[in-house]
């Protein structure tokens, strides 16, 4: 082939070199395949090679047809939320020495990561309410899974309560890694009602309970208070995680370690990162101190050099599994760096009051917005608190609906539909997500749109 | 030419050797110390301005946060300030050469960057109507024909979030595949002894009990150690191709038959696919799944530690037990099956490993790479990784302990040993002064199959003049290695920091700042 933009070898470095290395020629390097598995040529139906320009061609025509988020009024969540990211953000981790450089395994020229691991464990685990968090997760459905896993290794029970607000997807996880670990899980679906499934929960945990993994706000946008659950718990010997799909909740209301909780873990999508169709994401996963050890993931911790100097470190690594190998806490070998990173600037921009006037203003769009969307004939709100997200009782089935107004240009939420198919008592739910993206024009765009469509 | 005749002189103080003066910031030139931000932030200040409006009503029941979260907030030119400080005590690929054995360090082409970052992309939902995301379910569908055609395998679930997840998603089919089969009693994997951490890790965490396999002494699995132990409760094998000691296993087509007639799977660990991209097919071999990590053959980035991407490649013989969701082209276009119609015709799958469809931001780079290089440009990687590699192996083996130079060419990485060092020495005397020299250290003990390790990876995308000099580097830092050079044991000497104290943080971790006035 001719020469490749990303290939800066000539043909004559490469005689050079094959003569240095005493071949000759490159198919003399690939000796050992054997014969009947060597391809004599590039592999046929594929294109070759392709300029800058044809491949951004190619590229954007396949994006232009999407329907773009920011283009529309939109209102999706269930467990992926549209929040402006400042553009310093997406500037800053494009920065190469953070973008490509790898997992800091040389701490002397790698103290830009870690100590920006070290900031951002120190932000989650504020933001958390727990002691110590660790250096992120692939996702808030992963980071999920892990703690049920933890809790089992730490209460050697593996009974775990799953409530039935938790995201159906995490649940689907939970149960595909469970039938191969031994983990009882106790799952449902959630009730169109204001009341969460606390009580039943209380209720169900046993001296056989490992956990209680409960949703904070819930797949339906509601609120309760976790204090007697993790009374509760605490009294059978059973830990109570929570799951935190929306941080900036926790800009307006009070956190689950706060409440108690052993464990939190989330998804930090909301912060920095991007809708990006479902990934990547970043998990964040907290806990109180006297689980550390029990922890999967990486942790950066503070230490000296040589000279004194404070620096950082990848530490406990006796946990993972390039040290522990069959017996290590997960077979997890990275995190979610660079979106990490994007969380972790998006929220030192923020600060403590910039997070608390964002979650507010979230907080006030979603109470008009549901005032409003409650107003269209057929329609009732269900839930009677909420954080930014909420759901609506149609009357009649959402997910057509749902359908009919992204013809219209409208994405007017997730459909229960889409997430519980085939469970009928929850058809006629729709969850609408109102962050600070929503103006009111997109509210009464929405409002109007449905009173017609369901006219 | 002279200059400077007349006029001002520059001078240059008496110091004494060693003796530099310390300077009042602590910082050194463009060395600049950053503190914390819970250091030089405080609660008011915030670098994000939001619309004036009332936000005084509340549905939050009794739960509203009353007491302080304790997050610090910058104005928007501290944080650029703040966040580019720290980036510049990082190594990188875009600052030099990164020859991070088994972790493919190679160019990032920004071109990818500047995809992913389509609107189009990046400001889509995972849960939008499939009418709205056709594109970003073709883009998914067409990685997908590419991952199959270039491994010559049946099909790939795309939604591991990285390679060991991908492991996790190709060990979970082959025990779905058993249990379907009514041999769940298959309980033992066998692993090389040579193998990456995570394969006994994931094969532990299925169930599975780990054997190992040795390695035979030019750096190969062991075959007739691996067939004699084949037996009816044998469930599969995972091996790596290329290896970790960076040799193609050339018996793996005769491995695989052997273990298909045991009975048994076989899990290719695919981290070094990046050497055979084009010119080796994995299907041809007997493997019956193997991961791929993006950010290692199709160079998405790898961020300071993720995140990456895993999909996994299948056989026929898995394929019905591969996960939800995944991407199926329709007459009219493309959708998702996902727990609501997997029963139509996908019943046997062993279920959903994530939320929502995969890492699309990675899945977009990798489109884009994969597309900018084409088939013929594909092969062209491997065969220029594997070229610099070799040169290096050459360039070097007469200077470094080469344990399996004689095992004839190596693939895409060369593997040194710490054997001819000086008493005392290490491979990490070595790395810690390869610091110095301006380049990132190889792998170091790592595989352990080989004492002292040094993995040696230099991908496609150096040129000549760069491995020249980093050959000359590393054959200057050996040499005074062997020669017993002390200042090495103190290297680095011109990073950020010195060597750090790792036995302090696992004794006393410190995970999060605290405030020591308080």
């Amino acid at each position: 082939m001719e020469r490749m933009r990303y290939l800066p070898l000539t043909s004559s470095d490469r005689a050079e070199m094959l003569s240095v290395i005493g071949a000759g020629s490159v198919d003399d390097l690939f000796v050992d395949v054997p014969e009947s598995a060597r391809l004599s040529g590039p592999i046929e139906g594929l294109p070759n090679h392709a300029s800058e320009l044809a491949v951004e061609r190619h590229m954007t025509a396949l994006a232009r047809k999407n329907m773009v988020a920011g283009d529309v009024p939109f209102f999706l969540g269930c467990g992926a939320y549209r929040h402006h990211v400042p553009a310093s953000v997406d500037h800053l981790i494009q920065r190469g020495e953070f973008l490509t450089a790898y997992t800091p395994y040389q701490p002397e020229i790698a103290q830009g990561t870690l100590q920006m691991l070290f900031e951002f464990q120190t932000q989650v685990a504020r933001l958390l309410g727990t002691d110590v968090a660790n250096a992120s997760m692939y996702d808030g459905s992963t980071a999920c899974w892990e703690a049920i896993g933890m809790a089992r290794r730490i209460t050697k029970k593996s009974k775990a309560i799953l409530s039935s607000g938790l995201h159906p997807h995490y649940v689907s996880v939970a149960k595909t890694m469970a039938k191969y670990t031994g983990d009882t899980l106790e799952t449902g679906t959630p009730v169109l009602t204001a009341e969460t499934d606390i009580d039943q929960m209380i209720a169900a945990i046993d001296g056989d309970t490992s956990c209680v993994v409960v949703q904070y706000p819930d797949i339906l946008g509601r609120i309760a208070d976790l204090t007697t659950l993790a009374e509760a718990c605490h009294a059978k010997k059973a830990l109570l995680i929570a799951v935190v799909t929306e941080p900036v909740a926790l800009g307006a209301i009070r956190s689950p370690g706060e409440m108690d909780a052993d464990i939190v873990v989330g998804e930090g999508q909301s912060l920095g990162v991007g809708l990006q169709f479902g990934g990547p994401y970043v998990g964040l996963m907290g806990c109180k101190d006297k689980y550390i050890r029990q922890m999967p993931g990486r942790f950066c911790g503070e230490t000296v050099d040589a000279d004194g100097k404070r620096g950082f470190v990848l530490t406990l690594s006796t946990r993972e599994q390039h040290i522990r190998r069959e017996k290590a806490t997960s077979n997890i070998c990275t995190n979610s760096g660079l979106c990490a990173l994007a969380f972790s600037i998006h929220m030192t921009l923020l600060g403590e009051a910039g997070l608390r006037r964002m979650a507010g203003i979230n907080h006030a769009n979603a109470c008009r917005a549901a005032d409003r969307l409650a107003k269209v004939p057929g329609v009732k709100l269900v839930n009677d608190v909420f954080f930014n997200e909420f759901t609506l009782d149609l009357g009649r089935e959402a997910r057509p609906i749902v359908r009919t107004l992204a013809e219209r240009g409208v994405l007017a939420g997730v459909s229960l539909g889409r997430l519980y198919p085939g469970e009928d008592a929850l058809a006629n739910g729709l969850v609408v997500a109102v962050t600070e993206t929503v103006t009111a024009e997109d509210i009464e765009t929405l409002a109007k749109a449905l009173e017609e469509v369901l006219a | 030419m002279t200059i400077n005749q007349s006029g001002w002189k520059p001078t240059s103080p008496e110091a004494k050797d060693g003796e530099v003066a310390a300077t009042f910031t602590g910082n050194r030139a463009l060395m600049l110390e950053e503190k914390l931000i819970f250091e030089i932030g405080d609660s008011e200040t915030t670098g994000v301005d939001f619309a004036d409006g009332d936000v005084s009503g509340s549905r939050l029941g009794n739960l509203t946060r009353k007491d302080p979260i304790g997050l610090p907030g910058l104005s928007e030119p501290e944080t650029v300030r703040h966040y580019t400080r720290l980036s510049r005590q990082n190594y990188a690929i875009d600052l030099g050469l990164f020859p991070l054995g088994s972790c493919t360090m190679k160019h990032n082409p920004r071109l990818n960057e500047k995809m992913a970052r389509l609107g189009g992309f990046s400001d889509v939902h995972p849960l939008q109507p499939v009418d709205t995301v056709q594109g970003a379910l073709e883009v998914i569908h067409q990685l997908a024909h590419w991952l199959v055609t270039l491994t010559g395998m049946t099909s790939v679930a795309m939604s591991p979030k990285a390679g060991a997840h991908g492991e996790l998603c190709g060990i979970l089919a082959i025990k779905a595949a058993l249990e379907k089969r009514g041999e769940g009693h298959r309980k033992v994997i066998l692993v090389p002894e040579s193998a990456h951490g995570t394969n006994p890790a994931t094969a532990a965490f299925a169930g599975f009990s780990v054997e190992d396999i040795p390695a035979t002494a030019d750096g190969r699995v062991n075959t007739a150690a691996l067939k004699s132990r084949l037996g009816p409760d044998v469930a599969g094998v995972m091996i790596t191709n290329p290896n970790t000691c960076g040799l193609f296993e050339r018996d793996l087509k005769d491995i695989s038959d052997a273990v298909h007639a045991a009975g048994g799977y076989v899990y290719c660990d695919g981290a070094n696919f990046n050497a055979i991209v084009g010119r080796v097919r994995p299907g041809d071999l007997g493997v019956d799944a193997m991961h791929i990590n993006l950010h290692k053959t199709f160079s998405t980035p790898h961020g300071g530690g993720g995140p990456g991407s895993g999909p996994v490649v299948f056989s026929e013989a898995l394929t019905p037990f591969a996960p939800l969701p995944f991407v199926e082209k329709t007459g009219e276009g493309f959708r998702l099956v996902e727990e609501e119609n997997a029963d139509d015709h996908h019943a046997d799958s062993f279920g959903r490993m994530v939320a929502f469809h995969g890492q699309m931001g990675m899945f977009t780079r990798a489109l884009t790479y994969i597309l900018s290089h084409g088939a013929d440009g594909l092969r062209q990687v491997a065969e220029d990784a594997v070229l610099n590699a070799n040169y290096v192996l050459r360039s070097l083996e007469n200077t470094l302990d080469a344990p399996f130079a004689k095992s004839g060419p190596c693939m895409h990485e060369a593997i040194f040993s710490d054997e001819n060092l000086a008493d005392g020495f290490s491979t990490i005397d070595v790395a810690k002064a390869l610091i110095d020299e301006g380049f990132h250290p190889m792998t170091m003990y790592f595989p352990l199959v080989v004492h002292g390790a040094m993995l040696v990876e230099p991908t496609e995308t150096e040129s000549k003049a760069a491995l020249d000099q980093f050959i000359g580097a590393l054959r200057s830092v050996a040499e005074r290695a062997k020669a017993g050079d002390p200042s090495l044991k103190t290297a680095p000497h011109f990073a950020p920091r010195a060597r750090l104290d790792e036995t302090l943080a696992a004794r006393k971790p410190v995970l999060v700042w605290k405030d020591k006035a308080a």
